[in-house]
């Protein structure tokens, strides 16, 4: 997406990375860092469902359920198997992942308003089975005795138990992913998607397999949206039902909305903005529910293409 | 064990036929406007705590008459101001748009009315067991598998022979030639709208008085009704109801079996469906 090299191109993003890498040094006058790291997290699951929604144009409105995958992914890892904090996100990320390539073909031939609501109903098995296996995941009381450990790489050891160290691997964490999906969208893999997106029958007449497309976009952002759920685990060294359920898919369908869903970076910032309103919201009212909702009204009514849509920036996907 | 499985099987009826109300509702809006209700069990909610509320003054019988027709006055009002705008737009903001009303539905009820389920008074008549043998078939829940399928029988009704239900049926396969032919299309989706929030509410009613109203309740009834409708297929009403009832029994047979199952079996159900017919049992080919 930064391929034509002018620096009125560059700039915003080198903004961008700035404010993030010194994040925790000024987060403190206004919040906390855990905050900071929220934001970066459930944008990178923003960004990862807008993978699905605003480049290939698949209205997914289950991505909780592999979000909340790679959670239990990682926070079972660590409760039972070992206490690696890289294995814990390397399995979320697989489970996540594992499980949308399976449902995959059962929904891929669906679109429009029929992908959307068979997406969000098999999202809904994942958390029946949380609630339900207490034995393993703790039901609905979540899943609890157990902690991020420190990182190994052999020659140091990286301990992850301040909030700014932690913020700085979910920082290198989202830096990885987020170039990964910028480089697959780049490739011509990406301008197929797009294609898709634009024009479903032309791309189908310029025999690109779109079903089959649609299937590796799907598997690419559940993914990522696992690999973000793994770091939310780690982040709070709990997991609990709640984040698979499909009110959390409806939050990164409106982060993306809100930020721009036509933009690479628009899901951050609509993340960020909901983040920080929800984290204030229910801080001052028991009723912050009802307020989220006016947001998602409002949104629809009067912002439909997201602050950076309404900045009117043309970012090329 | 014959007992324990008539027993389920009965209240796995009941629990369809809820399912079934609701998603016909959901039905009847999607095929003509193609929007989701996910703000669908919040209404269902309301219709319960309006029944709640108006007991004491009309009593069991006005309550139930009364409750839904408030329900879908209020869908009347809901749509007109909101779900209007979003006509003809991406399905995208239609579902962000209910996905938020159904949050402030779920807090007002919890505002007003308080998290806590409330007590819902049913007549007495109706609570006494008809048969010592068969000591669940009370006639509340005769009473509502009978009302549930009047209701069912008088929508199909409305829609078949009246001239509303025909400018509905005729607006869902193709809304821009019945408005050609001089149907206020505006003023149908809203009298369809309420049509289907009506049959929330009553669905709701009914539902109070079976499982107790809280204010989740409705989000707890979307799910199965949105498998219901894949399971039926997009567009079809009678396999709507279908996919209704067969949820609703699959999942209380599934109880008596291996109760750890019983909300997972209608995923299963949905799942086998759309690997062997994705466009749902009854589902019309290429609609979606």
């Amino acid at each position: 997406m930064l391929n034509n090299g002018s620096l009125t191109r560059y700039a915003p993003s080198v903004i961008g990375w700035i404010v993030l890498v010194s994040l925790p040094e000024w987060i403190n006058v206004v919040a906390y860092t855990d905050l900071g790291s929220r934001v970066v997290i459930l944008g990178l699951a923003a960004m990862a469902l807008n993978f699905l929604l605003g480049h290939t144009g698949v209205l997914s409105f289950g991505h909780a359920a592999y979000f909340g995958l790679g959670a239990y992914g990682a926070g079972l890892t660590l409760r039972y198997l070992a206490p690696s904090t890289g294995l814990a996100i390397l399995v979320g990320t697989g489970v996540g992942m594992m499980a949308a390539m399976l449902i995959g073909p059962l929904i891929i031939r669906l679109r429009g308003v029929y992908f959307a609501m068979v997406t969000i109903a098999f999202g809904q098995i994942f958390y029946f089975i949380a609630f339900r296996w207490s034995t393993l995941t703790g039901g609905d009381d979540g899943l609890t005795n157990w902690s991020r450990q420190p990182i190994n790489l052999g020659f140091a050891t990286i301990d992850l138990k301040s909030p700014v160290a932690f913020y700085y691997l979910v920082l290198f964490v989202f830096a990885v992913a987020t170039a990964i999906m910028a480089k697959l969208l780049n490739s011509p893999f990406g301008r197929s998607l797009l294609a898709i997106r634009e024009n479903e029958r032309r791309a189908l007449f310029l025999g690109i397999p779109v079903n089959l497309r649609i299937w590796l976009s799907w598997t690419v952002s559940c993914g990522f949206a696992s690999v973000a759920g793994a770091m939310y685990a780690l982040l709070n060294n709990f997991v609990d039902p709640r984040t698979l359920h499909w009110s959390q898919s409806g939050a990164f369908v409106i982060m993306a909305v809100l930020g721009g869903m036509r933009s690479f970076w628009g899901p951050l910032i609509g993340a960020a903005i909901y983040v920080v309103l929800q984290d204030y919201l229910s801080s001052r009212t028991s009723n912050w529910m009802s307020l989220v909702g006016l947001v998602f009204v409002l949104v629809v009514l009067f912002f439909p293409r997201g602050v950076l849509g309404m900045l009117g920036r043309r970012t090329q996907a | 064990m014959t007992q324990l499985i008539l027993f389920n099987l009965f209240n796995g009826l009941i629990v369809g036929a809820f399912y079934a109300l609701m998603a016909l509702g959901l039905s009847l809006i999607m095929n003509l406007t193609g929007v989701i209700n996910f703000a669908h069990g919040g209404f269902l909610a309301i219709g319960g705590y309006l029944a709640y509320t108006l007991i004491p003054y009309l009593g069991f019988w006005g309550a139930l008459a009364v409750a839904p027709v408030m329900t879908a006055f209020l869908g009347l009002v809901v749509e007109r101001f909101l779900i209007r705008r979003v006509y003809g737009h991406d399905p995208l903001y239609s579902l962000l748009l209910t996905f938020g009303l159904a949050f402030i539905i779920e807090d007002g009820t919890r505002y007003i009315w308080g998290a806590q389920a409330v007590p819902y008074e049913v007549p007495s008549s109706l609570t006494t067991p008809l048969s010592s043998e068969y000591f669940f078939l009370t006639g509340y829940r005769l009473f509502m598998v009978a009302l549930a399928a009047i209701s069912v029988s008088g929508l199909f009704a409305l829609l078949k022979w009246t001239r509303l239900g025909m400018r509905i049926r005729a607006g869902t396969l193709d809304l821009e030639t019945v408005s050609v032919l001089g149907v206020n299309t505006a003023i149908l989706r809203n009298l369809n709208f309420g049509l289907g929030i009506y049959l929330a509410g009553l669905a709701g009613v009914l539902a109070a008085g079976q499982l107790g109203v809280e204010p989740t309740i409705g989000s707890s009834l979307i799910m199965p009704s949105f498998v219901s409708i894949i399971v039926g297929g997009l567009g079809s009403l009678p396999g709507t109801l279908f996919g209704g009832l067969l949820i609703g029994v699959a999942s209380a047979l599934t109880s008596v079996f291996y109760p750890s199952a019983t909300e997972a079996v209608m995923y299963v159900i949905m799942a086998a469906v759309l690997l062997v017919r994705p466009r749902g049992l009854f589902g019309q080919e290429g609609r979606f």
